[in-house]
């Protein structure tokens, strides 16, 4: 979640667990930021030394990656996984280091804060006004095999760092006014359970379809057989805005990405639908969904062929306005589109435009 | 010398929507029911447009296209909520939103991009929830559009809120 929630206390804690049921582990890395708690619990573990870079004239301090892997325990725990490596050394981060000493054959405990995964770093940054350089790909997080959030309410974190318990007395005011306010902990927080709980679901569904014969297939399709992608029907009008804020409203509970298509008929726009245009790119943006326009004529066939593109599971549409002469007799968009897509869920938005409105209390 | 905005040769008003654009920006959780009143009475009399209008501030730290999630969780169902009310109502609404590095840089951007015949705001808005009364006088220097400032009243409070759709949305 954040530094100081204690990370590598647990790390540690996991560590000595494992060494007293008799597998054989040592400390890779530790970063202890000068917590006299955290050092005493790590005495006892076996430390590999870090080995010295140097760098314009400064030596560095970094993880002797080639001594672990020499050494080749059964447990290795290295903390700050998002660190960056000084520059000399085999890789440019340290994520990338665990996967060498993971190829060795040798388990890690590893630690790592919420805002460090890539796909959570502007949500993060947005939330609390600031933005972490070292970045991990979250297909890092994906790779691991258990993932522990250690979790504390914002205010006893708060209670730790005033009592000197995460920082030297003289960075804990800066760190107050800073990033340790408790608007920002209540958003990392938040950030942090949701991402375990979105892991959970995932790895739920893994082992549920993880059974028979196709064991590891099933396995390896499971990711992508739980990850939705939405697709919404817009064109450029008025009505279509209530649309795309309920689609991202389900994309947002989904934890999945939304896509906007536009079939776009041929021939030029009216200046009124340029401008409807241009306020449906803004919201797209603004909500961080991607839309498409496509120009033609077949609307169905350009729906299906956008949905297989992009690996559609889920088409949201308005209702379609009702058909005219010939057109009556033609079947239904959502009904085409189930025959063309099979296994896409189709749903039709209503419009609740006239539903009774409640005021709050 | 500051050109001022909505200075198309082409007035709202011809350029589609028949009755004018009634411009309603907003920018916090909840937004003053008096004024969201008032710019649906206009929008009825004249036959006109409501353009309730989520106006978002992008931290400096992020690049000025960013995504908002956190900004939309809070803007979304409130823009919702007043278009549900508007549309049954029978106002017609047309909805905006418009990023900037202050709500004032938002507004301004939106004004720039389309015309607009009215702009409704409430002077009520605390100095946490939206535009300050430099950015009303702002408004008035440098818009065309007729500028409609509602001041504060004691019915201030009935606020409309995001929670008005909870469940709905």
């Amino acid at each position: 979640m954040a530094a100081g929630v204690g990370k590598t206390y647990r790390m540690l804690l996991e560590g000595r667990v494992e060494r007293e049921i008799g597998r054989d582990v040592v400390v890779g890395l530790l970063e202890t930021h000068g917590r006299a708690e955290t050092a005493a619990l790590a005495e006892g573990l076996e430390l590999i030394p870090r080995r010295k870079v140097s760098y314009r004239g400064t030596e560095l301090e970094e993880m002797d990656l080639a001594a672990i892997i020499a050494r080749a325990p059964e447990i290795c725990l290295i903390d700050e996984l998002a660190h960056t490596n000084a520059p000399g050394v085999e890789h440019a981060k340290r994520h990338e280091d665990v996967e060498d000493v993971l190829a060795a054959g040798i388990d890690v405990l590893t630690t790592v804060n919420v805002q460090h995964l890539e796909s959570l770093n502007d949500q993060v940054a947005e939330l609390s006004g600031i933005r972490v350089r070292e970045t991990i790909p979250d297909a890092v997080l994906g790779r691991a095999d258990e993932i522990v959030v250690v979790d504390l309410t914002p205010e006893e974190l708060l209670e730790r760092l005033r009592a000197g318990k995460v920082y030297p007395i003289e960075r804990i005011d800066a760190a107050l006014n800073h990033f340790f306010r408790i608007e920002n902990l209540s958003a990392l927080r938040e950030v942090a359970l949701r991402q375990v709980a979105q892991e959970i679901g995932q790895r739920r569904f893994a082992a549920a379809v993880n059974v028979g014969s196709r064991e590891e297939s099933l396995a390896a399709e499971a990711p992508q057989a739980v990850s939705e992608r939405l697709l919404a029907l817009v064109e450029p009008d008025p009505g279509a805005y209530r649309l795309v804020r309920r689609a991202w409203r389900s994309a947002q509970r989904l934890g999945a990405p939304l896509d906007l298509l536009w079939v776009r008929p041929p021939g030029t726009l009216s200046d009124e639908q340029e401008r409807s245009l241009t306020a449906l790119r803004q919201l797209a943006s603004l909500l961080g969904a991607r839309l498409i326009v496509e120009e033609s004529d077949l609307l169905p066939e350009t729906v299906a062929a956008v949905a297989r593109r992009q690996r559609t599971t889920y088409i949201l549409m308005g209702r379609s306005r009702p058909g005219r002469g010939l057109t009556r007799a033609r079947t239904p968009l959502p009904q085409r589109l189930l025959e063309l897509l099979p296994g896409v869920d189709v749903r039709i938005v209503a419009d609740r435009a006239q539903r009774p409105t409640e005021d709050p209390p | 010398m500051r050109t001022p905005f909505n200075t198309t040769k082409t007035s709202p008003r011809d350029s589609g929507g028949g009755g004018g654009r009634i411009l309603l920006p907003f920018t916090s959780q909840a937004i003053s029911r008096r004024a969201l009143e008032a710019a649906m009475r206009l929008a009825h009399a004249e036959g006109g447009t409501l353009m309730p209008a989520f106006l978002a501030r992008v931290p400096r730290n992020l690049p000025l296209e960013s995504p908002l999630p956190a900004a939309c969780a809070v803007g979304m169902p409130l823009l919702e909520a007043i278009e549900q009310r508007a549309s049954a109502e029978g106002v017609p609404v047309d909805a905006r939103v418009s990023r900037g590095r202050t709500y004032r840089d938002a507004l301004q951007r939106l004004l720039r991009q389309e015309p607009f015949d009215r702009v409704i705001v409430s002077a009520t808005d605390g100095p946490h929830s939206g535009l300050r009364q430099e950015d009303l006088a702002w408004l008035l220097d440098n818009v065309t559009a007729e500028v409609l400032i509602l001041r504060p009243a004691s019915d201030d409070a009935r606020r409309i809120s995001g929670h008005a759709v909870d469940g709905h949305f």
